[in-house]
């Protein structure tokens, strides 16, 4: 009697939650990611809305601390056989990934082996060039993607009787700006920039049309070399160079350590990450305003799309991958792309979409007259059709570049080196560290 | 040091005569098996990656693995090569030099103060050890409120008195801040010790000394100090040891090894390579070069500093 009357329990139980035996056999994806405080919240918001939309998949996110912890971490889990399903790479890291082969499975094969369809148009031009291979084919998924803009101090600009109707949009503006910032002493530092190495390099560089590497900026290979003892390079290097000896320029530090420089009014001008918007609306205690970076008027007349920052996702491979698993993460990745999801995921986190249609929605819905600026950095990537110039940066060991670069420009901005030689130091050691990845890649 | 557990040791005249006490297991397999859980952990956790780190100096290979060749010495000629390393080694020895000196020097004064019969002294006592239990990252962003040149307490004042503080562009005072915040870290510890080792001197030696009319100072250098010299022994030992292995987190926050390379130590290079670059096969090449470093160094100390030590 009593066994019956259990049989029976379980039996009901299981007939009015049919939910619960169908959650058991969901697909477990893993996703690593690198994104802290609120913006990790809106990744495991956009994930939970993934999972209650369908029945076959569970993406579980976890927070494995900065860029640099989670891509290590996920080798290390690829080399003991237990990796993630999706890891968030940062942007400088995507040669890496690229090269490690067997290591990852490239989002177009992906799509295709799982049926899904997803058009490499949809997304900004900016955006796909730089995870594309030469082909045009996605090798990773679009995911939170930034550019470098400038921010303009209005308050300091109206003190130093500079209009604010008609900002500044070349470096030699900039420059006599920040004299008269300077001269009526409206901030206690004229100008600072975050990223020395992106904004005053890489994005020069490509919003120049200057190659930074041979080799389209290593896309077409890896035996690419730098390029960054160019004339151009030399040009600008001297006059930021000028720029610190006349006090208009204040060296913050490096990556992102000048951050705090602009929304406390110690520069009146900075230039920084588009994903600083909401650091700066929360800090800034006057008016200001973001715009695209200026660009020298006597190298160029039409300044090139911007080349992106942030990070992209990748699929790691592993033995005991089943079909099943792969068809999930595509799913994931449709979800994403999807217009209102992109366009939310805009909205909330202040990175640009990523799709065509998504930026067009929010043009159309007024976002952009309410919030100025806040399409500064997406007019930038898609202001101009990529050139192998500005399409993005493929080059083995970046992280170490972009630090080698920073480390010969400190010594510069010490006086102990002269812009000629940083480009010299800077260009030899950097192509050391090109031919020891060529070197450990193709052995 | 003789072991301890089940023994057969013989008791009764051998013990009444005083001969060494022989401690001996009647099983062979007994003690092995009792060493077991401890020489597993050392051997896995100590010696497996210890012979890892060995074995990749001598290989290259790819972030992933997936590409590995066997290359002999080439990491180490590399590394020796580099101008930049032997800078690198300059510098650490500067860092080493300083922070040991400094952290030792204040914690043996703190010590010295606390030990006297001065109101609330226990109060004090529990104060100046929490900077140790502060993780390296936290520490280092209370330096930097401290000392950053436009949000920092002291660097502002010291901009504002005229002196150019700028520690994101100047080299020494780089060095200076990063010693600074690693030895205030490690004066705790010494603090503990110290105070310890003073605790533990007989009061009799120095009323002795008093009466004989020895000023406080003459009674520190001529007594305390020698009577505390095993004390500050270990203490170099373990100093040098963290100045050399532990103290990443705080160059990592505070300058991330710049301006320049002005504050790059050995270790922290041999974590950037590692870790940021991903270049498995220098970075193990230079956890060797620091492993034969410091088992020198010990060494040294063992042979040469030991001598004149008064146990």
């Amino acid at each position: 009697m009593q066994r019956r009357t259990l049989l029976a329990g379980t039996a009901a139980i299981s007939l009015t939650t049919p939910g619960l035996t169908r959650a058991q056999a969901r697909t477990e994806i893993q996703f690593w990611h690198a994104l802290p405080g609120a913006l990790g919240e809106f990744v495991n918001q956009q994930v939970k809305r993934f999972n209650d939309s369908q029945a076959t998949v569970t993406v579980t996110p976890s927070f494995k601390g900065s860029y640099t912890d989670n891509m290590t971490q996920a080798i290390a889990a690829w080399r003991a056989g237990n990796p993630p399903h999706i890891v968030q790479v940062f942007e400088v890291g995507t040669a890496t990934m690229m090269a490690a082969g067997p290591a990852i499975r490239p989002v177009h094969q992906l799509l295709a082996e799982s049926g899904v369809t997803l058009d490499p148009k949809r997304y900004l031009a900016g955006v796909r060039g730089y995870y594309s291979d030469t082909q045009g084919r996605l090798i990773s998924m679009p995911h939170n993607s930034s550019s470098a803009i400038m921010w303009l101090n209005l308050d300091a600009f109206e003190k130093a009787g500079l209009p604010t109707n008609e900002l500044p949009r070349t470096w030699s503006q900039i420059r006599s700006a920040a004299e008269k910032i300077k001269a009526a002493n409206a901030a206690p530092a004229a100008m600072t920039t975050s990223w020395p190495t992106w904004v005053q390099f890489e994005q020069m560089a490509a919003i120049h049309d200057v190659p930074f590497a041979t080799k389209a900026n290593g896309f077409e290979g890896m035996d690419a070399e730098l390029r960054i003892d160019a004339p151009f390079f030399r040009k600008h290097a001297e006059f930021l160079l000028a720029l610190q000896k006349d006090g208009l320029f204040r060296y913050g530090g490096r990556d992102n350590a000048a951050d705090a420089l602009f929304p406390n009014g110690e520069a009146a001008i900075a230039f920084m990450s588009s994903a600083a918007r909401a650091r700066v609306e929360r800090e800034a205690k006057f008016k200001w305003a973001s715009v695209p970076l200026p660009y020298h008027d006597d190298v160029t007349q039409s300044p090139k799309n911007g080349v992106l920052g942030g990070a992209s996702l990748w699929v790691l491979t592993a033995r005991s991958r089943t079909p099943a698993e792969y068809r999930g993460i595509a799913e994931f990745f449709r979800f994403i792309s999807d217009v209102d999801q992109d366009l939310w995921w805009h909205k909330a986190t202040g990175y640009v979409p990523l799709t065509v249609a998504a930026y067009e929605k929010a043009r159309a819905e007024g976002f952009y007259t309410q919030n100025p600026g806040a399409d500064a950095a997406i007019r930038q990537l898609s202001r101009a059709e990529p050139t192998p110039n500005s399409m993005g940066f493929r080059l083995g060991g970046m992280i170490e570049i972009r630090n080698i670069i920073q480390e010969e420009l400190e010594k510069a901005f010490q006086g102990q080196q002269s812009a000629a030689q940083l480009l010299e130091n800077a260009q030899r050691r950097g192509n050391v560290v090109l031919r020891n990845f060529e070197r450990a890649n193709r052995a | 040091m003789s072991c301890c557990g089940t023994s057969s040791a013989r008791t009764g005249p051998e013990r009444a005569r005083g001969v060494e006490r022989k401690v001996v297991f009647r099983q062979r397999w007994l003690p092995y098996a009792l060493l077991a859980p401890q020489l597993l952990i050392t051997i896995v956790f100590f010696f497996w990656p210890a012979a890892q780190a060995v074995w990749f100096a001598f290989l290259r290979q790819d972030a992933f693995g997936i590409r590995t060749t066997f290359v002999g010495f080439e990491n180490f000629t590399d590394l020796f090569a580099d101008p930049l390393y032997l800078e690198v080694v300059r510098n650490t020895a500067v860092f080493c030099t300083g922070v040991t000196i400094l952290s030792l020097g204040v914690a043996l004064l703190l010590a010295a103060l606390a030990d006297q019969q001065i109101r609330a002294a226990t109060a004090y006592r529990t104060l100046l050890i929490w900077p140790y239990a502060i993780a390296p990252a936290v520490a280092a962003v209370l330096w930097i409120f401290l000392f950053h040149p436009q949000i920092g307490l002291i660097g502002r004042a010291l901009n504002a008195a005229g002196i150019a503080w700028d520690y994101k562009l100047n080299g020494n005072q780089a060095m200076l801040l990063v010693i600074l915040a690693s030895a205030w870290k490690q004066v705790s510890y010494n603090f503990i010790f110290f105070l310890a080792g003073l605790q533990s001197i007989p009061k009799s030696v120095l009323e002795a000394a008093a009466i004989d009319g020895a000023r406080p100072m003459r009674r520190f250098w001529t007594i305390i100090f020698p009577l505390l010299s095993p004390t500050t022994f270990f203490l170099i030992v373990v100093n040098l040891v963290y100045a050399f292995f532990d103290t990443f987190g705080v160059i990592d926050a505070l300058t991330k090894g710049g301006p320049a390379k002005a504050t790059e130590t050995l270790i922290y290079r041999a974590y950037v390579d590692g870790r940021v670059n991903l270049d498995l096969g220098s970075s193990s090449a230079q956890s060797v070069v620091l492993m034969i470093i410091v088992m020198m160094l010990t060494m040294v100390q063992f042979r040469y500093v030991e001598r004149r030590v008064h146990y």
